[in-house]
Formats: C-alpha cells, structure tokens, sequence
C-alpha cells in the first residue's frame, strides 16, 4: 500500500479547564495519502478543527497535545521545537480559516501580508516574492492581481478575501493543505466556486486536501475519503460512497438524515435528539449512546473499539446495517 | 479631505471663541490685581491711576470688547507684571515646555509600549504581574511626590543629576532647546520622567489589553500559520494593530502633558510656560492667565487634528470623508 503524506495515530488534545482536563481530540488516526481530498465531519465541538490546529502545532495552552503521533512525510511532528515547526508551516502545511473577515489583517496590504509569507522561508528579493504573489493570486481567479495586491483587506468582498487567504496558504506549494470550514461564511454561490477552485488547485499542486466541515453535501461532491467525528473520536472513517450512501455508524446516519435533500421533499427532516455532550463530562461508554436510538445496554458499559470492513472501519457495537437486516 | 479640514477648522474657531468669553468672565472676577501691584502704602489716588493705566476702570462689558478686539488683532494684552505682550512671555517659555512634553511623550512610548506589550504576550508571568501592579502605582502615586522622590534620590542623596532648573540650551532655528547636550538633557531626564510616568502607566494598560485582544484574533493564527516568525508577527501584526488606541489616546494626553506640565514645572522650578502661569496666577497677572488659556485651547484643537490625520494613516478603515 502507498505511504501516506499525513498520519495521525492515536492522537489525543486535552485542554486544562477549570471543570477539568478536556479531551477535545481523544485518540484520532487518520492517513492522508498524496493528492487525496479527506472530508474530516462533525458538529460544533466535535474537535474537528482542534485536529487541524494540532497538525499544524497551534495548540495553545491551556491546550496541549497529549500523546499520539503526527507523521508529515516521514517526519514525527509532535514533540518538534516550535522553530523547526515554523520551517514547514507553509512550505510542508497549511491551513485557512472558517472567517475570511479576520484571517488578513486589517491593518496591512494584501502584498504585505503575501510577500512575507514567501520571505519568512526562502531568501528572494521583494520583486521575485512580488512577482510570485500576483501569480498566486492569479491562480485563484482574482482580477486584475496587481491591482488587488495593493489593497486593505476591507476593500475586497467576503469572498475575494477567502481567495486571498487560499493563494497565500497555496503560495509555498504546501503538501497538505487543511482547510477548517472555509465556505461557510461565504454565499452559496461563491461557496460552490471556492470549492472547486480549491479543488483544483489542490489536484493540479498534488496537495492532500483535508476539508474540514460539518456540510455533508459539500464533502460528498469533492471528497474521496470521509471521517465522521464525534465527541473528539473518528466514529466513522472510510472511502466516501460507501460511508454516504451506506452508513455504519448510527451517528453518520443521523447526520445523513438531518440533511434536507431534494429526494425526500415534503418529509419530516429526521433529527438527532439531543446535543453533542460536554466534552468534561462524557458519558461511559460509548460518547453517542444517549443520544442514539440504537443504543443497547452494552453501549453503556464500554466504548466500542475499530470494526473495519475493506472500504472502511467504525466504532459501533450495533451498527446500522446489521440492525435493519435483523429486522 | 478638504472639507474634511476646513469644517475642522470652523468647529476649532468656535471652540476658541467661546473658550476666550468663559476665561475672561471668569478671571474678571477673581481679586483685584491692583491690591497687588500697587506699593502697600500707595493711597487712593495712586490706586486709581494703576487702575486707569491697566484699564481696569473701565466697565466689564468694555474690558472685554477691547479685549475681544485686540485679540482679534492678534494681541491678547500686556502683562501687568512685566509690562510685556503676555502672547510675547508665552512664546518665550513655550519651547522649554514643548521640549519637556516630547521628551516626556517619547519616555511614555519607550517605556510603555515593550513593558505593555510583553505583559499582554506573557500574562501569567510574574514580569508581567509585576509590571502591571507598577502600572498601578504610576497611575495613583502623584505626580509631585513622585517628583520630589526622585530629587531626594537621584539629585540629593546619590548626586548624579540636578534637581531642577534648565540645563544650557543651544539654538536650533532661533528657537533654544537643550535636549542635544548631555548637560542640558540631564536636566531634562528627572522632570520628563515624572511626566512620562502617570502616562507610561496607561501605555502599559492600552498596549496590554490591545495585545492580548490581537493574538486571539485569526489573523495572528493565521500568520503563524503561515510560518512567520513570532518576532515579525509581534512587531508588524500585533504591534500595528495595537497602536491605533495608543496614538488616540497618547496624542490627546499630548496637549495636556503641554498644558498641565504646571505641577512638574513648578517641582522642578522648571522655567516652562507652567511655571510662568503659577506665578501669572498669585500675582493675579489677568493678561498672561487669558493668553495662557488661549494657547492652552489652540494647542489642544491643533493637537486632535493631528491625531485624526494620524489616526486615518495608521487605520486604513478609517477615512476623513463626511458619511455618504
């Protein structure tokens, strides 16, 4: 089997609260193999975005990586000192955020914050790191590029501005790129473009692609691989038909159906009962069980381990096949 | 930009004119100057001829549309102490001031800037504990205690700078400054620091909050996301940001560090315009306590004019147009 760009194994984010030590990320694994578009999915809260923050070694305090292993290349992440961390954000990773108002600041010209990007990792002359931005902005179809470098960020609509963001976090050709929900303060129309824009960029650059969200229609239409979080754990992980359209867990299933779709017009939209738990109080066993409609008394007791078929694994003692063939 | 500029000008002339009839009624009725000027034994007749001669005789009203007139004429009256333009013993004690105000001014930002900005990057720190608790002090020790604190240490007790008075003073464009010998800027250096610190003190506190505001924001994630160093991302992101509220509220404290540098002034027996307003006022001198008002008032308006123009070139969001 091919070698992944990314792997997380078995990786665990706490942060110290004054309820407690919050497992916000509790044992993720996740490979991302090269030129790969992973859809990583969940509610609020589910440490989808947390995972991204520690790939990229952003975890602040009180927040802190508690063990597990990030492998970017052949290269152990965790543990690195924060200088030799900087030397591949940007150039090995990076990542662009959910709001394109305060990712760029307000204060500097998009040239400035472009060409220091280039600068703080290779050793070119002002006009060479110039010249490279307006490519860069080119690329992602902004008009009149030179134009544009010379302006605030508050000049540009939401969506130039998300662009902007792209070209710079593309700029040093990174190997994997995370983008945590960048669409979702944008127009749908806009969304869509976005979409396929990074897509392509990401295709053309050979650059894994880990899309962050907690839109299931966007990740069916660009992913080829799908983690569902939940609570911090990856319940279901797998290629992205089969998870789609054939979902193991009860809580990929759940989300499945509280998703209007065109199909089912008319009906009742189905909605998971409850809310996602208070990550300093989880409940024992299995985090999704009170909220679950499948959920049996051994669901209470232990947290199920991996169950994998040969597209994908889940976390489930009764997944949701099984329990429609039993009936 | 224009218009932005002349309905500025408008506003600050209102400003003046009114500030000018409130400083007149108000000085107008406080003592009568002659009980002091004139010789304790000086009779009636004598009395009144000082009286004749300063205009004193002459009703309110009169007094004052004179007054309106020839300050209108550019002449705010003649010291009755020195029997000079009062306008004229302002402008000659005004650079001593200027000088103490900028020194002071450039000590705030020096010492307040860094101190503030690391207490907000480190706040649990015990430095930037520290350096808050001394913000505290700076803020509530007064500021002529302060000044006498440093005299008994730095002047009497250790010997290593002067307790008051101007240093020598070289001419720069015919106006004397002494801030560019080592001998004059001695001393400057105790008097500027008493004045610095209360101001110093709110540096601390803006740069903080602003710094701990800025490094929460996505854009200083996203820098670091983008693999900058952590000393370009303090001192061009954050730094950038955070000095929008400092030059505000440093520029408006600028026209009064100018304007109430009286307590410092009067410590140090520095020979600024401060100095010569506390003596303009026991020897109730009316003209120079008006005129001192005036420049007071005209430098203030001067000041926040500039402090916008500043404020439009740190903030691009900001843009000096009326709203459309």
């Amino acid at each position: 089997m091919r070698k992944p760009v990314l792997s997380l194994h078995d990786l665990k984010v706490e942060f110290g609260t004054r309820q407690g030590v919050v497992k916000a990320v509790d044992g993720v694994s996740l490979d991302v193999h090269a030129g790969e578009v992973v859809g990583l999915v969940g509610e609020s809260g589910s440490g989808k975005s947390v995972t991204g923050l520690a790939i990229l070694g952003l975890i602040d305090p009180p927040g802190r990586i508690a063990s597990g292993s990030i492998n970017l290349d052949g290269q152990e992440l965790i543990g690195l000192p924060d200088s030799e961390l900087r030397r591949l954000r940007g150039p090995s990773m990076a990542m662009i955020f959910q709001d394109p108002m305060t990712t760029l600041n307000p204060v500097l010209r998009i040239d400035t914050q472009m060409i220091e990007t280039i600068r703080a990792h290779e050793n070119v002359s002002e006009k060479a790191a110039r010249d490279r931005a307006e490519a860069a902005l080119r690329r992602v179809g902004i008009p009149s590029p030179a134009e544009r470098l010379l302006t605030y960020p508050h000049q540009l609509s939401g969506g130039m501005r998300q662009r902007v963001a792209i070209a710079i976090a593309l700029l040093m050709n990174p190997k994997v790129l995370i983008a945590d929900e960048p669409t979702t303060a944008l127009d749908v129309t806009i969304q869509s473009q976005i979409l396929a824009e990074v897509q392509q960029l990401c295709a053309e650059m050979g650059t894994s692609l880990i899309w962050i969200t907690h839109d299931l229609a966007v990740v069916a239409g660009l992913a080829d691989r799908i983690a569902v979080m939940y609570a911090g754990r990856v319940v279901e992980e797998g290629d992205v038909d089969p998870v789609l359209d054939d979902p193991r867990h009860p809580y990929t299933y759940g989300l499945l159906g509280s998703a209007p779709s065109r199909n089912r017009r008319g009906e009742k939209l189905a909605q998971i009962p409850g809310m996602t738990p208070s990550l300093a109080n989880l409940p024992k066993g299995c985090a999704f069980a009170p909220r679950c409609v499948f959920a049996a008394d051994d669901c209470k007791v232990a947290s199920p381990g991996l169950t994998r078929d040969h597209t994908r694994t889940w976390r489930c003692f009764h997944p949701v096949h099984a329990r429609e063939a039993a009936q | 930009m224009l218009a932005y500029l002349i309905r500025r000008i408008g506003q600050a002339l209102l400003v003046i004119a009114a500030m000018a009839t409130i400083v007149f009624l108000s000085i107008y009725a406080v003592g009568n100057p002659v009980d002091i000027l004139a010789n304790p034994n000086a009779d009636a007749k004598e009395m009144a001829e000082i009286s004749a001669r300063l205009g004193l005789d002459k009703p309110l009203w009169e007094q004052f549309g004179l007054f309106v007139w020839n300050a209108l004429h550019g002449d705010l009256g003649r010291s009755f102490v020195f029997n000079e333009p009062a306008l004229k013993l302002i402008i000659q004690r005004m650079p001593a001031t200027l000088e103490l105000a900028f020194v002071a001014l450039i000590m705030s930002i020096v010492i307040g800037i860094p101190l503030g900005v690391w207490s907000g990057l480190k706040p649990d720190a015990w430095s930037s504990r520290a350096i808050m608790s001394g913000s505290i002090l700076g803020f509530s020790l007064p500021n002529f205690w302060i000044g006498l604190m440093l005299i008994l240490l730095f002047a009497v007790q250790l010997k290593w700078l002067p307790s008051g008075g101007r240093g020598p003073t070289t001419d720069v464009f015919g106006i004397p400054v002494s801030f560019l010998t080592w001998e004059g800027l001695r001393y400057l250096l105790l008097p500027a620091f008493t004045l610095a610190l209360y101001k110093a003190a709110l540096v601390v506190r803006l740069s903080r909050s602003g710094t701990r505001e800025a490094v929460l924001q996505d854009y200083v994630r996203f820098a670091r996301a983008k693999g900058l160093s952590p000393t370009r991302i303090v001192l061009v992101h954050v730094l950038k940001n955070i000095m929008i509220p400092v030059v505000t509220i440093l520029g408006l404290e600028l026209g009064s560090m100018i304007a109430f540098a009286v307590v410092t002034e009067t410590v140090f027996a520095y020979p600024g315009m401060g100095k010569l307003l506390i003596d303009s006022i026991g020897r109730l001198d009316r003209p120079v306590i008006v005129a001192y008002l005036m420049m007071v008032v005209v430098i203030f308006v001067v000041i926040n004019l500039i402090v916008d123009l500043l404020y439009a070139a740190l903030d691009p969001r900001v843009r000096l147009q009326e709203a459309e």
